[in-house]
């Protein structure tokens, strides 16, 4: 009996498997952070706005805030910026830009030309900071809690949907956890 | 070249590198780092064997399937440069690939640690040996207790 059995447990074995590693939907480069749950890397940066200044994520302390990393030669990050921006006009969390492998002149070309999401923008130049935070491409987008910690991390564009969904619980969740 | 194996997300970066190189050549491959002879390698030949055996180990994340010793790309121009500053600083190598799985996880290693997350992995070619071995012996039991007639007659001869 089992030799008739065996042919069909295994078609729906691979289909099961099929249905999971070849489902579209499944961004297979997305990969889980190790930060989550972690102490946020602090940085301090030039900022793009304003070249004498410096943007550091330690001014955010003790608040929600979220973390964008994105560069103009990112074709997806322009593809978010449109969500970005009604984002920004909800006003819900202070949002900081942090801009890599680029130059400043062309972060701030950028965001005079295609509006500005963000309430600080920083550039990282040598490429370290983004590595303390385990960057790998962009857009990608973290959430950090009252306690400076990374609760979240988007990889790919933001959407409407995107921060309905996945954002907008986590930020009123980490609020009543430090009220 | 690299091109074609990176990812959509970082395609321009792939582009850049690849541009970069083409405009430096031979410079390229030193990474504007210090403590480095006229060939883009560490003086101290034990620490570059290191260095070597460490990228070559080390996933290059935007071209998943490349070591960040073979890829192009700027990230893994920039692991590489903290690979070197850190056994240059005398760190060992474990710290190195501490630093590395702290921010990347442990998809980074190619050869990542035997531990009971990882342990599938490492035991899933025993498993299907012994699953290989134990259906072997079935199949050659069954058939050694057959009676010699229900073999199939050999197949006459063709001229």
């Amino acid at each position: 009996m089992w030799k008739f059995l065996l042919p069909f447990v295994a078609f729906i074995a691979l289909a099961v498997l099929f249905a999971f590693g070849l489902n579209p939907k499944r961004d297979i480069r997305a990969l889980p952070s190790p930060l989550i749950g972690k102490a946020a890397p602090s940085f301090s940066l030039t900022n793009v706005l304003d070249p004498g200044g410096q943007v550091s994520n330690s001014a955010f302390k003790g608040q929600v805030y979220l973390v964008n990393v994105w560069g103009t030669w990112c074709e997806a990050c322009r593809q978010e910026h449109e969500a970005l921006l009604a984002i920004a006009r909800q006003k819900v969390v202070p949002m900081i830009g942090l801009v890599y492998m680029d130059q400043r002149d062309n972060a701030k070309a950028w965001l005079d030309q295609l509006g500005n999401p963000y309430t600080a923008v920083a550039i990282d130049t040598d490429g370290r900071t983004v590595i303390d935070w385990g960057v790998y491409g962009a857009p990608e987008t973290f959430l950090v809690d009252g306690q400076g910690r990374v609760i979240y991390k988007f990889i790919s564009p933001m959407t409407p949907e995107v921060w309905q969904q996945e954002f907008l619980p986590r930020i009123a969740a980490a609020r009543r956890a430090g009220a | 070249m690299n091109r074609k194996s990176c990812g959509a997300r970082l395609r321009g970066s792939c582009l850049s590198a690849l541009l970069a190189l083409l405009a430096l050549g031979p410079l390229a491959a030193a990474d504007g780092a210090s403590g480095l002879d006229a060939n883009g390698q560490l003086e101290d030949p034990a620490l570059q064997a290191r260095f070597e055996r460490i990228t070559q180990n080390l996933r290059c994340l935007v071209c998943q399937n490349e070591s960040i010793a073979d890829s192009n790309v700027e990230l893994a121009s920039d692991l590489r440069r903290q690979v070197r500053e850190m056994l240059e600083a005398g760190k060992s190598d474990d710290a190195i690939f501490d630093f590395m799985t702290d921010r990347y996880g442990e998809f980074v290693r190619f050869n990542p640690p035997l531990e009971a997350k990882t342990a599938l992995i490492w035991g899933a070619p025993f498993l299907v040996l012994v699953l290989g071995a134990g259906i072997i012996y079935r199949i050659v039991r069954r058939r050694s207790s057959m009676p010699l007639d229900d073999e199939p007659a050999p197949a006459p001869e063709q001229k």
